[in-house]
């Protein structure tokens, strides 16, 4: 079965938005059990570190308005709800291409910034794709039986074909946590490369669904044996977990992604999703890619955060930052 | 810059702590201070500036402290102490929750303070210093509260003599200030001459918090104001500082009868083994050796890497350090601030000139402001154990680097050092690091995290990192001392010969050395006659010399680590069957006894028996304890042995004064030399029998009779030796102490003054004090 078809028109635009244009795309490798059974993570040191970072960086005035600006250009807007419509995403869209107020885009000297990209569920894609239109906002599906993965393998692999058919250009795949939990890495990795397969040219975001995977180590191994099957990002959560994106969840995999990238040269992609709601977190996130990974994962190909409230946290503080007032949420429009 | 370029850039910007209060405090006070005395500032005196070394700027002028000035400040706390000792715990640890409360409440201007005087990040004053100062009080206004009910028999020393460091001014204040209160003290304190600042903002806060005039009192000046306040009439000296004026003090209150507790320096090892989280234990550096610029009597800055994963551990630490911002103390982003004075950045880089060649110097590839006091982060690999950045401390943000192959080697290495201060152990595997701990000479180990501190852990060292440990029940100890006071004790001559002696009855019998499990005849080849009161020949006692000693305190070496290791059940068996064999020779030791002493030996010889089964009954119940730390973690107190402890025996009680000495010492895992009574050895020498067929293992118990005040010196010099007791009625208790100076060696000492070895005050919690170290291990955890 090749699922990895789909239309020329969905590959030239997939070409054309690429995330990942400045450096190679990551390649994978064979899946190496010595390197995964060496892998250490160790719980209360990693929180230690996370604990002290946001007492050990900070950002004021003008620099914290550019890092916010930042941060907004690396959201994947989101939603992913049981009754989304076709309307909804319209005006998620929307939002996606003018994610701020254009007034106070104008007293930052930002105008023009958009978020990085829309994520939806399959049914979906067409409706941002059409919305998202000439902006070059891509569109993000999550597949694969997304948020558990537990549907039919063979189905899961068409959902990625008929998302990339609806015009996606990311696919953020949800992995099989069983494959994890009894430490059946080949199966994780052969499952992780059917999926890099299937997306072809569209980048391909691994979600590990770190909330359930029991333990930092887990979630170590679980990283790296995706990042050598080919995912071009890691994602913590379907934001559906009962605990998503945390900061020693992040510096676990961020970690897992220098590893890789010191000893392959290939750079993959951090993104955590769920959770992150305050500009003064999108900050510490910001951080923690900057000093443990470098500048480059500050840019939408490498970083990217999955959010839906984080937005309008945003804004309050970028308005407060341009008055000196305080803001309120109702002047800035909704998604 | 705009924010469009910094959103390109992505550059951390300036992010200045405000210093308005802090220096607006300053100006109220016209930037000029006397001492704090009798619960008020004096008027400025002869001073000298003290400067901001992130800028050079001079932040005010402080007085340097005469003798004079100390003496009235000592004076002050004289008179405070009646009132405030007999005040009761409760009003006590009312003072010192507000004590803790005040801090909480300035921290703030504490924090500012605190970097604008010594250099250090905002973020570690902010984050640490302040807030363990705070919890140090709160957690002593508790061990006020609960000292009279926990500790009966205990009372406070009087007038505390305390000189503390640079490093970290207000905490180290908390460390000795706390303590001392609680436990129903008046203090002098000297801050260092290059950070005064916070302990006189503490002064101030001592008034609002109601603590009595005199109760605590801040003498400000440089060295010669701290060696003055150790010359004052002061009943107890704390120290925290370099091993060099450690030893100085230590000589200088020899004999003096002040107690003194000493917190020196350290060239701490950190332990990784192959199995880490590496990058973890990279980041455990950060905190080890680049926290407060490494300028950490405890910083991790030995680092032994297992071999096979040194070059890849090198790599990410390298990367690590690049990563690290240095500048502005005051910028709430930065990571390593100033060092504290120029002359501390002259030695540091002296240090590293003269020995960095050894290695390959690696310095982080940052940026360092153009003025101001500031040194990379450096790392300096290849070293081999004997380059002398590996044995001397550089107090600096310099980290030294070498190899080992397996987990003894590590141990191996990482003791190979004067210093025993602290040691971090970086594996995922319990078992290896549960038994590299005890393995340590150290007090503090730090598994898997390194630079953990709280109040209720104590913290000290061993070795010449000082003896005494702050935090905890344990470090309160220090500031107390047992009620009683022994009369004076009368020097006990031998009896002298008889102008015609009688010829011993029987065959005659030949006392020798007690050395490794084996009888030898003393080096010297000299014996001494032994007379009974009646003027009858008892036998002749070997005459030990320095040589003996050493033979001695070698073979104590040797059963050292095997005795320190074996189980307290066997101790305790061991103990009982000396108890057992001496019971069956009762009659002839209670004959031997009168032989010496002219008085009836029977119930000498039954309360040592009962001596030898409360020691038999310690030796497996001498428990640790776990401190309730605030970490989802352990930290252990564990109880060790001390290590070769030389004794000088009772004169008065041969046999029970011997037996004293001896049982608590190898009930607790050590090994001990002693040398028995000087006029009447003869009851030891015979107790070397009951040892051989007592299952003691050779070298555990060593015996070698003769002078005292000559064996004494020999042990109390002796470098491998660990700790020295005196209890001879030869008042050598000054010499013991100065020449114990030389590897700071625990000293416990009578000071001329006796004891009732048959009573309480024979056995009991000060023997097993000073048998024993607490070493405490963090253990963080959770997967």
């Amino acid at each position: 079965m090749d699922t990895s078809t789909k239309t020329p028109a969905a590959a030239a635009a997939a070409a054309a938005h690429l995330p990942q244009v400045g450096h190679p795309r990551n390649a994978g490798m064979e899946l190496d059990l010595d390197w995964v059974a060496a892998v250490q993570a160790n719980t209360s040191a990693i929180e230690r570190r996370c604990a002290t970072l946001p007492g050990r960086r900070t950002v004021k005035k003008e620099w914290q308005a550019a890092w916010l600006c930042r941060a907004i250009s690396l959201i994947d807007l989101t939603t992913l709800a049981g009754d989304d419509t076709e309307g909804r995403v319209r005006r998620l869209c929307a939002k996606a291409r003018r994610p701020v107020r254009a007034d106070l885009l104008a007293a930052l000297g930002m105008e023009g910034l958009t978020v990085a990209a829309v994520c939806v569920y399959h049914e979906m894609v067409a409706p941002a794709v059409a919305a998202l239109r000439g902006t070059g906002i891509p569109v993000a599906a999550v597949s694969t039986g997304f948020p558990a993965g537990l549907s039919p393998f063979r189905l899961r692999l068409a959902e990625i074909g008929e998302s990339l058919r609806a015009g996606a250009q990311e696919i953020d795949i949800v992995i099989s946590r069983r494959h994890v939990l009894t430490g059946n890495w080949q199966a994780l990795y052969d499952e992780m490369r059917a999926f890099r397969e299937a997306c072809g040219a569209a980048h391909v975001k691994a979600i590990l669904a770190t909330g359930e995977l029991g333990t930092l180590r887990n979630v170590a191994r679980a990283s790296l044996v995706c990042m050598m099957a080919g995912a071009d990002f890691i994602k913590t959560s379907t934001g559906k977990e009962a605990v998503n994106a945390t900061l020693p969840v992040s510096l676990t995999m961020v970690r897992a992604i220098r590893d890789y990238h010191e000893r392959t040269g290939f750079r993959v992609g951090y993104k955590p999703a769920g959770g992150i709601a305050k500009a003064k977190d999108a900050l510490v996130y910001l951080s923690l890619m900057k000093d443990e990974l470098g500048d480059r994962w500050l840019r939408p190909d490498l970083f990217r955060f999955g959010a839906s409230s984080l937005l309008g946290d945003i804004e309050r503080q970028l308005e407060h930052f341009v008055t000196g007032r305080y803001s309120s949420a109702e002047r800035h429009p909704l998604a | 810059m705009n924010v469009r370029e910094i959103f390109e850039s992505m550059d951390y910007g300036p992010a200045p702590e405000a210093a308005g209060e802090a220096l607006a405090w300053l100006d109220r006070h016209g930037r000029r201070f006397g001492h704090f005395v009798d619960g008020a500032f004096t008027a400025p005196g002869e001073t000298f500036a003290t400067r901001n070394p992130a800028t050079g700027e001079v932040l005010a002028e402080v007085t340097q402290g005469s003798a004079a000035d100390v003496a009235a400040a000592v004076a002050a706390a004289r008179r405070a102490f009646g009132r405030w000792s007999r005040q009761g715990g409760h009003a006590r640890a009312r003072v010192l929750y507000a004590l803790s409360r005040l801090l909480q409440k300035h921290a703030r201007l504490f924090a500012v303070l605190e970097t604008l005087d010594n250099g250090k990040p905002i973020r570690e004053s902010r984050d640490i210093d302040v807030p363990l100062a705070a919890r140090h009080f709160l957690y002593h206004a508790g061990l006020a509260q609960l000292l009279e009910g926990e500790m009966p028999g205990m009372v406070p020393h009087g007038v505390c003599g305390a000189v503390i460091p640079w490093n970290f001014p207000l905490l180290m204040l908390a460390w000795k200030v706390a303590p001392a209160l609680a436990a129903g003290n008046t203090i002098v304190l000297k801050p260092a001459e290059y950070t005064p600042l916070t302990a006189l903002l503490f002064a101030e806060i001592c008034r609002e918090a109601g603590v009595p005039k005199g109760v605590v009192n801040i003498v400000t000046g440089d060295g010669a104001t701290g060696a003055a306040l150790v010359a004052a009439e002061v009943d107890k000296v704390a120290f925290t500082g370099s091993t060099e004026v450690g030893r100085r003090i230590r000589e200088a209150t020899a004999g003096t009868g002040k107690a003194l507790t000493l917190e020196l320096g350290g060239k701490s090892p950190y332990i990784v083994f192959d199995d880490a989280d590496l990058d973890s234990a990279v980041e455990g550096l950060v905190d080890a050796i680049w926290f407060n610029q490494g300028q950490v009597c405890c910083a991790g800055s030995r680092l032994l890497v297992q071999e096979g994963v040194a070059e890849r551990f090198h790599a990410k630490l390298r990367r690590r350090m690049d990563g690290l911002r240095v500048g502005d103390p005051l910028d709430k982003c930065i990571d390593v601030g100033a060092v504290v004075d120029p002359v501390q950045l002259a030695t540091i880089t002296r240090m590293v000139e003269e020995g960095g060649a050894e290695g390959e110097v690696h310095r982080a590839q940052v940026t360092l402001p153009e003025r101001g006091c500031f040194y990379p982060p450096t790392l300096i690999t290849g070293l081999s154990p004997a380059a002398m950045l590996m044995q001397e401390e550089i107090f600096g943000p310099v980290l030294v680097s070498a190899t080992f192959r397996t987990p003894a080697e590590a141990v191996q290495l990482a003791n190979n050092t004067r210093y025993g201060l602290a040691a971090t152990v970086w594996t995922e595997n319990v078992n290896l690091a549960l038994d590299i701990a005890p393995k340590l000479r150290a007090g503090v180990v730090w598994v898997n995290a390194t630079n953990l501190f709280d109040a209720a852990a104590g913290f000290g060292g061993v070795k010449e990192s000082g003896f005494g440990r702050e935090g905890g029940w344990e470090g309160l100890r220090a500031y107390l001392r047992p009620a009683r006071r022994g009369p004076r004790l009368a020097p006990r001559a031998p009896v002298a010969a008889p102008a015609e002696g009688g010829a011993p009855a029987g065959l005659d019998r030949t006392a020798k050395v007690y050395v490794g499990g084996r009888q030898a005849r003393p080096d010297g080849g000299h014996s001494r006659a032994i007379w009974s009161p009646g003027g009858r020949l008892l036998g002749h006692a070997p005459v030990g010399n320095r040589k003996d000693i050493r033979n001695a305190v070698e073979a104590a070496q040797a059963a050292r680590a095997g005795w320190a290791r074996s189980q307290g059940h066997l101790r305790g068996q061991i103990l009982y069957y000396i108890a057992e064999n001496l019971s069956a020779r009762a009659a002839e030791f209670a004959g031997r006894l009168r032989e010496l002493t002219g008085r009836r030996g029977e119930a000498e010889v039954e309360a040592a028996i009962r001596r030898l089964f409360t020691w038999a009954a310690w030796a497996d119940k001498h428990e640790g304890r776990v401190k309730g730390v605030p970490l989802r973690g352990v930290a252990l107190a564990m109880t060790e042995p001390v290590g070769v402890i030389g004794a000088l025996c009772p004169d008065e009680a041969p046999l029970l004064g011997f037996v004293s000495i001896m049982a608590p010492a190898i009930a607790m895992g050590n090994t001990c030399v002693l040398v028995p009574s000087e006029p009447f050895p003869l009851a030891a020498t015979d107790f070397y029998q009951v040892l051989d067929t007592s299952d003691v293992p050779g070298g555990v118990v060593n015996i070698v009779p003769g002078s005292h005040a000559e064996l004494g010196r020999v042990l109390a010099g002796h470098l491998d030796v660990d700790a020295v007791w005196s209890f001879s009625s030869s008042d050598l208790s000054a010499m013991i102490e100065r020449e114990a100076a030389g590897n700071l060696k625990r000293t416990w000492v009578n000071h001329g003054r006796g004891r009732d070895w048959a009573g309480p005050e024979g056995e009991g919690q000060e023997f097993l004090e000073a048998a024993t170290e607490i070493k405490t291990v963090w253990i963080p955890y959770g997967e």
